[in-house]
């Protein structure tokens, strides 16, 4: 290294006034973001709905005096009672419903993360490399990705139920590996872009290899598409995960979700109102406001493309 | 320049690309965008490349350095055929070779802040200098094309365009490199902001001594720059020589051409340009 400007006994003295240097913080992409995000007022209100919503779910069953399991043998199918400490009723079996709302809640949050998460990861990555490769790499990863398309994902998460049991991580993951198709896609079209702005060549130039190139300035760059798409896969999980819930293919009692709260609810919804209620406003609120976030979000990040 | 070798030979450069001939089963036919070029360049020294928008200059360039594949010819940097290289050696080569571009906030990452984006290069090719190093490296580069220490954390979008470029110019010179291929590096600048960077990389140039590509639409920014001009006209070199004695005293028709379009602020020169033009185009139907 010595020797390589000639400059080194200069640098000692940059060196020094680097320790003193006082460069104040540039405003990066994201924090123009967040400012315009601070702006919109439905996402600002749906972010705290849902903050609320997540510490409602992980930290509320800490504050009932029942948990989700456990069975109140005098107040079986009763409406919300408040000297016995069922603030939204029983179910058929005499579970506390809060309690097994926030339970449920929980578990569809989990859900939610972990396949998002799963899916993010898959996806940017699987699409970066297809669009940044090009050629004939990228047509037979898309071809792939077309196939797996093709194939009805339900049949996958049967076989996999099938295989390695009923757990609910399994579950996380085998709805992340499927939903990363989807991403895949909007990663590969966004990175054929990218990759042809000039500092992207520029990197080249600099002898940067392919897999530098592509975390350090094609993955960077991404973050717009992903997290808006990402946060618009949130509410398509929950949905899924209370359909497979629904056929059966979910979580095990006596644990639960959303999704089969609802679906236990629905049927009796004329008699055992609570029991339908309770879940249903969660679900749709937890939804909707994803959903506002969602907007919000590829406002901000987006500004030219309202 | 004494008669040394050339630090960079090259021989015979073509390009191809292939197009779509039109029609849904035209097939593809095959467009020639450079056309046996070869040329020396010696240390320290500035070729300028001139030529209309689409006449093979920034191909020609970038096939030169193997940034894209060249269809035929060599290209021989210190006794090393570039075209000949295995992929390690090319990531060795592009720390002696660098490049400066067209677009001075489009060749900046977003994402990445001033410092990061000087300091890249030092990350790649010398990966061993620590932190404190690299960082006194990137602030030293920075005063030396005239940007200050306290901008190290900003982010492109936050400098004007000549303040970009500077950013450009510091990237390609942190890792001290031999040779720098600038493609239309001063074309996006206004004019008084042209002349400042022109004569930074003239300064940068005397003091390292490094060889400059210099391409350029613009003949007048050629004549200043470049010690010797070579006219490009639809991949083919039409004149090559002394970039005084092409400006002063054309022989190709084309490179008149180019000069007589160079405005003059002075409407006596102006008609007599005007009337030169008039005789080109008879002379030419």
């Amino acid at each position: 290294m010595a020797g390589l400007t000639g400059k080194d006994a200069v640098l000692t003295e940059y060196a020094r006034k680097l320790e003193t240097l006082d460069a104040p913080k540039g405003r990066s992409l994201t924090q123009d973001a967040t400012r315009r995000m601070v702006r919109n007022k439905a996402a600002v209100v749906s972010v705290g709905v849902v903050l609320f919503i997540i510490l409602f779910a992980f930290l509320g069953p800490y504050f009932l005096p029942w948990t989700y399991d456990k069975i109140d043998w005098s107040g079986i199918r009763k409406p919300p009672n408040f000297e016995a400490g069922h603030f939204a009723g029983t179910d058929q079996n005499g579970r506390d419903m809060l309690a097994r709302i926030m339970q449920g809640t929980q578990m569809s949050l989990i859900v939610a993360m972990v396949a998002t998460m799963v899916s993010v990861v898959i996806g940017v990555v699987y699409g970066a490399v297809a669009g940044y490769f090009g050629g004939r790499v990228d047509a037979v990863m898309m071809r792939f990705v077309d196939i797996m398309y093709a194939l009805p994902y339900i049949l996958f998460v049967i076989i996999l139920v099938v295989i390695f049991g009923r757990n609910p991580v399994l579950l996380f993951v085998g709805i992340g590996c499927l939903e990363w198709l989807t991403m895949a896609r909007i990663v590969r079209g966004q990175t054929l872009s990218i990759k042809e702005r000039e500092f992207v060549e520029a990197a080249r130039a600099s002898g940067a290899s392919s897999w530098a190139i592509i975390f350090r300035h094609i993955v960077p760059n991404l973050s717009g598409p992903v997290v808006i798409y990402a946060t618009l896969t949130i509410p398509e999980i929950i949905l899924t995960e209370s359909f497979l819930s629904y056929l059966g293919l979910g979580v095990q009692e006596p644990q639960t979700s959303l999704g089969t709260l609802i679906s236990f609810g629905a049927p009796v919804a004329e008699t055992l109102p609570w029991m339908l209620i309770g879940p249903a406003v969660v679900l749709v609120s937890l939804l909707l406001c994803l959903t506002y976030i969602g907007d919000g979000l590829r406002d901000a990040l987006d500004p030219k493309d309202r | 320049m004494s008669e040394r070798e050339p630090i960079l030979k090259v021989r015979d450069i073509s390009v191809d690309f292939s197009i779509p001939a039109g029609g849904l089963f035209g097939g593809r036919k095959v467009l020639r965008a450079v056309k046996n070029v070869s040329f020396d360049l010696y240390q320290g020294e500035t070729l300028g490349i001139v030529g209309e928008s689409g006449c093979g200059k920034s191909t020609l360039s970038r096939a030169v350095i193997r940034m894209l594949e060249p269809t035929s010819g060599q290209s021989i940097w210190m006794g090393h055929d570039i075209q000949k290289m295995s992929v390690k050696e090319l990531v060795a080569l592009r720390k002696d070779i660098q490049m400066i571009f067209q677009d001075p906030l489009a060749s900046l990452n977003p994402r990445m802040t001033a410092g990061a984006i000087i300091g890249e290069p030092l990350l790649i090719h010398y990966s061993e200098i620590g932190k404190v190093e690299r960082l006194a490296r990137v602030i030293a580069m920075m005063e030396k094309v005239g940007l200050t220490a306290d901008m190290i954390n900003r982010y492109p979008h936050e400098f004007s365009g000549g303040q970009c470029q500077r950013i450009g110019i510091a990237r390609a010179l942190i890792t001290n490199p031999k040779l720098i291929v600038c493609d239309e590096a001063v074309s996006a600048l206004d004019v008084s902001i042209r002349a400042q960077v022109i004569n930074l990389l003239m300064d940068l140039q005397k003091e390292l001594g490094i060889s400059l590509l210099f391409i350029s639409h613009d003949i007048a920014v050629v004549r200043h720059i470049a010690q010797r001009v070579m006219v490009l006209y639809f991949g083919e070199v039409v004149e090559m020589g002394d970039a005084e004695q092409v400006v002063m005293d054309p022989q190709h028709d084309y490179t008149k051409k180019l000069i007589a379009s160079v405005p003059v602020p002075d409407p006596k020169v102006e008609m007599e340009r005007r009337e030169l033009r008039r005789r080109l185009r008879k002379a030419a139907a």
